[in-house]
């Protein structure tokens, strides 16, 4: 846009900046905090109120073995789901992106649901079925709810990342001779790839982080967000900000590196 | 024509093959989940399942190219859909078949469906006002994304510049810190020993705040306003991302010619941006009243007794009174009626946006 060549303007133009910019800022308050916090020294493991500067919560992490516990679960959970979600979810998307057929509308309408339903309804309808089948609510029903709200999301993300690609490459090495499977591993698999990390990292988040579902679905499994929920009226360790922030400077570092990579892709085939 | 002729006709069809055999399996396998079949039926429901399963296998494997390829998206789509049946089509039923039922006794954990439409009076006679309170507050808190979101969408959709990429994912980065501790970090930062208190207190806001009604008796944790607030910060980001998304289709030299043609900044931007920029609006809202409404975090962090919104009454009964007919009629009702806000409001707007 040409730029704003009044006073007024010029003027109008700064005060959206600094309200973006305060918008920006509001967003981190939160994650200002609870890295702040994780160097408290807390009266009686209820950090909520600031005390006084210390390192040894991060010099002893999983000093907090209840919680170590939950975590360790939830790390247990999000990586099964993962993968399983990713490999449906990218299956559909392919599927969605790649042919045109009868019946995608109504597919794609039906994928939508679950990520407009929410997520109380979610979680209490799925405990119903468990409770009709007299299933024992624990770790196989939680896995098998986050796959299912993971499901639709990997599709979408997937489906958005792999809509631009160009399928008559896939024509292309088959017509220089190469096999149906062959053409997917060396052409179709590398070029969607980086599409699926991201879909896969985003939906590991989603699992690590739910807390309404799985508070359905869990029966006495304690998981991370269940173990801070279950204990709030009693303590708040400063080993959960310890946590919270580790698992916040590896998701920006992994999502660095997967943006870095997509651009050296993305140079490479320019190239 | 006879049946022999019209399965002659199908088999040049291999795509009917395929859309009905997955619609089929997902049908049956969610009536077995909901046991709607059973015993040797179930058995049979669950052997035609495996025998489309292996029907597409077949066809894989010793059909034509051409009817492969018209097979191969069912094929893709039936592992993830047939998961979708059972674990969220199936749920759907049985929570609708469980708030129709009745709890024999206060103690009962099995309940006896009987068409019992009481658990649905009584979500609504017991239970307005916290239905009220959802609609409210996920509402008013759409409102404030929308205010806080788009000028920052805009801001870096238009002038982010080679940033642009960096400034998203500034966005993103917060949400990869849990939910919940994010909510109790605001439970702590607006406390009375908190931060905020701190700053109103210096800036003397204290009086103006209270007739807004953002603070009461000299509190903000534990008020509506809180409540509200908590919910604007949680869902921001899907209202952000899929504004910031329709902005960045928006061919800047449109807004060029406006002003060639003596358009002045604010007209160019409610004639063309504005305009372009609705799906983003639409997709955004729904993604955030939509979990606004049914959230109860928020409300149980940073509310009070008198500010519980619907999703708390609904915890409440399955979870610690385990009243789950009650509950369920309550999920249901919920469910319904963003269902039909849904529609009207993509009657609208349409839903192209938010996949």
């Amino acid at each position: 846009m040409s730029a704003p060549t009044s006073t007024r303007g010029r003027i109008a133009r700064l005060a959206l900046n600094a309200y973006a910019a305060i918008g920006l800022f509001y967003l981190f308050i939160p994650i200002i905090w609870i890295v702040a916090f994780s160097f408290n020294e807390p009266r009686g493991g209820y950090n909520v109120e600031w005390q006084r500067f210390t390192f040894a919560n991060w010099a002893d992490p999983f000093g907090d073995a209840a919680l170590t516990d939950a975590f360790v679960e939830s790390l247990k959970i999000a990586a099964i789901s993962t993968v399983v979600a990713t490999l449906l979810g990218s299956l559909i998307a392919i599927a969605l992106a790649r042919y045109r057929f009868r019946g995608s509308e109504g597919l794609n309408f039906f994928l939508v649901l679950p990520l407009t339903t929410p997520e109380i309804v979610l979680g209490s309808s799925l405990a119903t079925l468990f409770l009709d089948w007299d299933v024992t609510r624990g770790f196989t029903t939680v896995v098998i709810a986050h796959i299912m709200f993971q499901v639709s999301f990997v599709a979408l993300t997937v489906r958005a990342r792999v809509r631009g690609f160009d399928w008559t490459l896939e024509q292309a090495a088959q017509d220089l001779g190469a096999s149906p499977l062959r053409t997917f591993w060396k052409v179709t698999f590398p070029l969607i790839l980086p599409g699926i990390l991201a879909a896969a990292l985003l939906s590991f988040a989603l699992s690590l982080d739910d807390f309404i579902i799985t508070l359905f679905n869990a029966g006495s499994l304690v998981t991370f967000p269940l173990y801070i929920n279950g204990s709030f009226r009693v303590r708040f360790p400063p080993e959960v900000n310890v946590l919270a922030s580790v698992i916040l400077v590896v998701s920006v570092a992994l999502m660095l590196t997967g943006t870095l990579w997509g651009a050296r892709g993305r140079r490479k085939s320019a190239a | 024509m006879t049946a022999v002729a019209r399965l002659g006709r199908l088999r040049e069809r291999p795509e009917l093959i395929g859309l009905g055999a997955l619609l089929l399996a997902g049908a049956l396998l969610a009536a077995v989940g909901t046991r709607v079949l059973t015993g040797p039926f179930a058995i049979i429901a669950l052997a035609s399942v495996l025998a489309s399963v292996v029907a597409l296998v077949l066809v894989a494997v010793s059909g034509t190219p051409e009817a492969r390829r018209k097979i191969a998206p069912y094929g893709l789509l039936k592992p993830g859909m047939l998961w979708l049946a059972l674990f969220y089509l199936a749920p759907l039923f049985t929570l609708l078949r469980l708030s129709l039922s009745t709890l024999p006794s206060r103690f009962a954990i099995e309940a006896d469906f009987d068409w019992n439409f009481g658990n649905y009076v009584d979500a609504f006679t017991d239970f307005g006002p916290q239905f009220q309170r959802a609609f409210l507050y996920a509402g008013i808190a759409t409102v404030l994304t929308i205010a806080i979101g788009y000028p920052l969408a805009y801001v870096i959709a238009f002038r982010g510049g080679r940033y642009r990429t960096l400034l998203l994912g500034l966005v993103v980065i917060p949400f990869f810190t849990s939910f919940l501790i994010r909510t109790i970090a605001w439970r702590s930062l607006l406390s009375d020993n908190g931060i905020i208190i701190g700053a109103v207190d210096w800036f003397r806001l204290g009086g103006l705040l209270e007739t807004m009604q953002i603070m009461d008796d000299g509190r903000l944790i534990n008020t509506p306003a809180a409540v509200i607030f908590g919910l604007t910060y949680n869902f921001l980001p899907f209202m952000i991302l899929p504004i910031y998304v329709s902005l960045e289709k928006v061919d800047v030299s449109l807004v060029d010619a406006a002003k060639d043609l003596y358009s002045t900044s604010t007209a160019a931007f409610t004639k063309i941006v504005l305009p372009l920029s609705l799906p983003g609006i639409f997709a955004g809202t729904l993604l955030t009243f939509i979990p606004a409404a049914g959230d109860f975090v928020n409300a149980a962090y940073l509310g009070n007794p008198n500010t519980t919104m619907i999703g708390n009454s609904i915890q409440d009964q399955f979870l610690v009174q385990n009243n789950v007919p009650l509950a369920s009629a309550m999920s249901f009702v919920l469910m319904a009626i963003i269902t039909v806000f849904v529609v009207i409001y993509s009657r609208f707007f349409g839903t192209e946006e938010l996949a």
